[in-house]
């Protein structure tokens, strides 16, 4: 069927071969290829005093064992400064292997290659390197204290710091009727891929060619950030992203130390050598995200609208800044979500600590956001005794103010201006699907029985398909066969599939003829990466633009020959003809054929095509002046800005009045992401979102000692849930268009994640009665605030239902184990 | 992640292990079903010369259920003790305990013995052990011993087992007709090592409680026994209030507090557990006094 192939809920083509073990991942590759292993840093600040390598010299397949000053020119210089800022006045990055201090546990300091992996961390095991050690900065109260830097030539530990304000904050707040002050606080996760990263590096020493194969969300980075630490030109350089199990932005940073190092050893011994980072170095060396500490400060009237906002917050940056402030920048600009806040402040710092860096994580820095808007939502209401829905909604952008430009700059430099959104429709949905206005009754009758429920709400909105721009290119082959190739990489968000539904929508043709390639730059080496929810948005807009180009010309030709004008042609599952005369025809194969004129005739397809096929017209040439050979097209998409999708998300929750466990009985999302190209795959993105929300909310964090080490590098002790902790979620869509693309599309890979956090502490106040200002949360937590709530040291919520007592110590035996129940109140 | 070297040794029969066992020593550990030992071996955290894998081993895949006892061999994995239906139904104790151990791919390759031989203080089946009573079977070069359970743990991960012995099967004692049986637990995430488990047994008898029995999981050293029927005794299962025993527990346990759960928190939920399995295995109790005077006739 080529009808209505965009749009179309179409099972992910690429699943079978993932799901039945034919992906090829970055360990599927190079099985004769050396291996490397790396000594990374026990200790999170220390300096190098040593490195004794004699007793590891005779371990039987020993190929290399390399330290910084082995390291030759660009190679030894420190890793790029991704994106600089102008506020980002002190940006550090590491060396590709430390050259004479260590910042955090893990930091790598030798690099060891040998026959296989095991023999390589047998080497690692005998390198002894001794350490001076330093005062270790773990926390961002310590950085912010600053009396230990991370840098000794980083004042008070401070990368960054930055301030945006529109309109007059402090003179709003001070007319303002009302006013409140919150102190947040949210803690660290991780992207954790069920793939690490990885890199292979083929050398060939006759033509002095680099391949790569990277887990990277960004081949056409890698590639040239490595031709550039080795000083090769980019034609000699290749990067393939193969299959990659999973990226959540851990691997938009690049260069990594082993991305430069891999290649430039496998260059050095002529032989191919491959890193797999396994699980316990993805948790020490890669990267992580969230911690932030803020201050809130905001003036509102009667009603609950607005009036000042007053933003305060300390990023946790880690050790160093290869990808710059951009987790900030969004966490600053989104924090706003669908409201118009009056007068907007925000200032903050972002901070080195002696852990591991801190990089984009899905959400990159709004699930921050969102929590300290929505939690400052929650307060307001609470303080005017009003309905928390009712309070957002009265703050909301409303349709008919759209574009709405905020006055400040977005993490792409440019204005942040919402293009479209539905607001009010969008919580309306949202609070039918949750049952909002039945909620009272279903409380009351869940208190009768002895549970504690509550619950919650979030909205954000996210800047989706940042710049600067992507390609498509697209070839017919003569078979009708249709070609797609994209340089962003896929990490499994099913690419695969809707890209090839726009070209089968665009064309005209079978999406089983459509072939999809992305992340190789052989085929583009025109891109930018995966991330900040762009694939759809950047490289389906260009796809789509390249395939109406290949359109176009397949139609001009066809009009030529069937002697018709090229307007009363369709394309219908690959056959051209005419318009209410299906009898005139001739498929996209056909005209492939005719599109490239040959010499050599090697099959039927290639008979047709030679000079002597046809009759020709000795006036022109075989291939036009203006005109290329074959059948295919290429173009790029390049906005002037993001595009916003937003979200509306409300969860049920239970709390179990003697042991504080938080049990999630209703999760519910509205989600508006423009014009759907497959709305499955939307869902799956949104409940992958979901999941690793619920991780944030309810039980990862990295748990650093004092010292820097970090406690739960192991999936034993970060906690991330399970199938059996992710709850059902239900889901309904608005499709606002986006009008700012041809597609009408917004992004929404990020979507899902970035309110729960905010949604989950919303659920769980209101089933406590005080206010939860720190996350994630744990039982033993919120057990030890429900004992200090009943000490009097955390006030009660206005509108709480559950009368501060001694924590209850025993409940009746016939209420626990209760059994949550999914049905609506 | 990849472990140090080490001889991996195949036996094909018990002598022929405890044979490899007593030219290795402490160079040795036991493989069974992998399941702690193979992560261990990959973190590098231990670096075994030798390496005893018995999966080849015949005769130690049977359970083996008799009037008093429930006998499993060392290679009788989780999965296969859970799914046993005879095993089941003369010792439920079993299969309630069972389903807690992690998940079920875990539970397909893990075995009960190497659980109890590992004698991990946040494992289920120690505690099992300890409330039944049990009996651990060593062999060695030297012959055959059989050690009770309260002689065999004596500390996290430490037994009284030799370096030179193979623990062969462990005997389950059954409860008294008429007991109920109950195991909760408590862990951060479904199939997680526990923050607390508890197992209790109950036997009402004339209608009055006459014994119950607690064993911990996860806030204990060693896993013991802790005889609470003192405060219960004589009274009717309907009247009881379960949380009497809560100063006895409190007495009993030991929690330490970690990243997961603080001792104090440990302490209440061993409390809150005690609480809800007594009853839990209470109302068995009732219930299968029921069912034996149901079958037996009216009472005289």
């Amino acid at each position: 069927m080529t009808s209505q192939m965009f749009g179309a809920p179409v099972k992910r083509r690429e699943d079978p071969r993932l799901v039945t073990g034919g992906g090829r991942y970055l360990d599927d590759l190079g099985h004769s290829a050396l291996a490397a292993a790396f000594v990374r840093s026990p200790h999170a600040h220390a300096r190098i005093v040593d490195i004794e390598v004699s007793d590891a010299l005779d371990v039987d397949g020993l190929v290399g064992i390399w330290t910084h000053e082995d390291l030759p020119g660009r190679v030894g210089e420190p890793l790029p400064l991704l994106i600089p800022h102008p506020t980002l006045t002190h940006g550090r990055t590491q060396f590709a292997l430390a050259r004479d201090e260590v910042n955090y546990v893990g930091e790598a300091v030798v690099m060891v290659v040998a026959r296989d992996r095991y023999v390589a961390e047998d080497v690692c095991q005998r390198i002894r390197v001794d350490y001076e050690l330093l005062t270790p900065v773990v926390g961002i109260a310590n950085a912010r204290d600053g009396s230990a830097l991370v840098h000794d030539d980083v004042p008070g530990n401070v990368a960054c710091r930055m301030l945006q304000e529109v309109g007059d904050v402090d003179a709003a707040i001070a007319a303002a009727p009302h006013t409140l002050e919150l102190d947040l606080d949210i803690e660290r996760s991780a992207c954790m891929p069920m793939e690490g990263k990885g890199v292979l590096a083929r050398w060939d020493s006759d033509k002095g060619e680099l391949r790569i194969f990277s887990s990277t969300q960004t081949s056409t980075g890698v590639r040239a950030a490595v031709a550039a630490k080795l000083d090769l030109p980019l034609a000699k350089v290749e990067c393939i992203a193969p299959d990659v199990g999973g990226g959540f932005g851990v691997k938009i940073n690049h260069p990594w130390p082993e991305e430069v190092l891999i290649p430039w050893a496998a260059r050095l011994l002529d032989q191919e050598v491959k890193w797999t980072e396994d699980r316990r170095e993805h948790f020490i060396s890669s990267a992580h995200e969230r911690g932030q500490l803020q201050q809130i400060r905001v003036g509102f009237d009667d009603d609950g609208r607005v009036l000042g906002l007053d933003v305060k917050f300390w990023h946790d940056n880690g050790a160093y800044t290869p990808y710059g402030i951009i987790v900030p920048i969004i966490t600053s600009t989104q924090l706003l979500g669908p409201y118009k806040p009056g007068a907007y402040r925000c200032e903050f710092w972002s901070l080195y600590t002696n852990t591991v860096l801190v990089t984009p994580y899905r959400g990159a820095g709004r699930p921050q956001g969102c929590f300290a808007m929505e939690r400052t939502m929650d307060a307001i209401a609470d303080r005017l005794g009003l309905d928390r829905a009712e309070v957002r909604s009265r703050n909301f952008i409303l349709p008919s103010e759209m574009p709405y430009d905020h006055g400040l700059l977005f993490q792409d430099g440019r204005p942040l201006k919402y293009d479209s959104g539905d607001f009010p429709a969008s919580l309306a949905k949202l609070k039918a699907l949750v049952g909002w206005d039945d909620f009272a009754a279903y409380r009351e009758q869940a208190e009768a029985e002895g549970r504690r429920v509550g619950l919650g709400i979030g909205c954000y909105v996210e800047g989706t398909g940042v710049g600067p721009y992507e390609g498509g290119h697209i070839q017919i082959e003569t078979s009708g066969r249709v070609n797609v190739s994209t340089g962003l990489t896929s990490q499994g968000q099913g690419h695969e599939t809707s890209f090839a539904q726009i070209v089968a929508q665009e064309l005209g043709v079978s999406i089983e003829d459509v072939f999809v390639t992305t992340g190789d730059t052989r085929r583009m080496p025109y891109a930018v990466g995966t991330f900040a929810s762009r694939a759809a948005v950047m490289s389906g807009n260009a796809i789509a633009l390249a395939a109406r180009n290949v359109r176009a010309k397949a139609l001009r030709i066809a009009a030529d020959a069937l002697e018709v004008s090229a307007e009363d042609l369709e394309i219908v599952d690959g056959d051209i003809r005419v318009k209410g005369a299906p009898g005139t025809h001739m498929t996209l194969g056909t005209v492939s054929v005719m599109s490239n004129p040959l010499r050599y005739a090697f099959d039927e397809a290639a008979k047709a095509a030679t000079q002597f096929a046809g009759t020709a017209d000795y006036s022109k040439p075989p291939v036009a002046d203006d005109d290329e050979p074959g059948l295919e097209g290429k173009d790029f998409y390049s906005p002037t800005q993001a595009t916003f999708a937003n979200g509306m998300h409300a969860a049920i929750v239970e709390t179990d009045p003697v042991t504080a466990e938080v049990k999630i009985l209703r999760y519910c999302v509205i989600h508006d992401c423009g014009t759907m190209i497959n709305p499955m795959i939307v869902e799956g993105q949104v409940h992958g979102g979901v999941a690793q929300g619920v991780g944030g909310a309810l039980y990862e964090r990295m748990v650093y000692d004092d010292s820097g080490q970090l406690l739960n590098a192991s999936f034993m002790d970060f906690l991330m849930p399970y199938a059996s902790e992710v709850p059902h979620i239900e889901t309904d869509h608005l499709e606002t268009p986006s009008p700012l693309n041809p597609l009408g599309i917004k992004g929404a890979g990020e979507a899902g994640c970035i309110p729960v956090t905010a949604v989950i502490a919303s659920a769980i106040s209101d089933a406590e009665g005080f206010a939860i200002t720190s996350m994630p949360i744990s039982p033993v937590e919120l057990w030890e605030l429900r004992q200090r709530h009943a000490r009097g040291e955390i006030p009660s919520l206005r509108g709480t239902r559950h009368t501060p007592s001694a924590p209850v110590t025993s409940a009746p035996v016939t209420s626990a184990p209760s059994t949550p129940s999914r049905e609506a109140p | 992640m990849k472990p140090a070297p080490f001889v991996h040794h195949a036996p094909r029969s018990v002598a022929e292990a405890v044979g490899v066992l007593a030219q290795v020593g402490p160079e040795g550990k036991v493989l069974a079903g992998g399941q702690s030992l193979i992560p261990i071996l990959n973190m590098r955290l231990a670096s075994p010369a030798h390496l005893v894998d018995i999966n080849q081993v015949a005769g130690l895949a049977d359970v083996v259920v008799t009037g008093t006892e429930v006998r499993i061999g060392a290679l009788v994995r989780h999965a296969q003790l859970e799914h046993h239906d005879e095993a089941y139904a003369a010792l439920p104790l079993l299969r309630q305990a069972l389903v807690n151990v992690a998940h079920p791919v875990i539970r397909n390759r893990g075995t009960t013995v190497g659980s109890i031989a590992h004698a991990d203080a946040a494992g289920e089946m120690p505690a099992v052990l300890a409330l039944t009573e049990g009996v651990v079977e060593a062999v060695s070069a030297g012959g055959t011993r059989e050690i009770a359970v309260a002689d065999f743990f004596e500390g996290a991960l430490e037994t009284s087992l030799g370096a030179d012995e193979l623990v062969v099967g462990v005997r389950f004692r059954r409860f008294a007709e008429g007991t109920g049986t109950a195991f909760m637990e408590r862990a951060r995430r479904h199939g997680d090592y526990a923050m607390a488990g508890v197992a209790a047994a109950v036997r009402v008898e004339d209608g009055v409680v006459a014994d119950a029995r607690l064993s911990f999981v996860s806030v204990t050293d060693v896993p013991r026994t802790l005889d609470v029927t003192s405060a219960f005794a004589g009274q009717e299962p309907d009247a009881v209030d379960w949380s009497a025993a809560a100063d006895l527990v409190a007495g009993a346990i030991e929690p330490d507090g970690d990243i997961h759960a603080t001792a104090a928190y440990r302490a209440m939920l061993a409390a809150e557990l005690s609480r809800l399995t007594l009853a839990a295995a209470a109302a068995r109790s009732v219930a299968l006094q029921q069912h034996l005077s149901d079958s037996e006739g009216p009472a005289a």
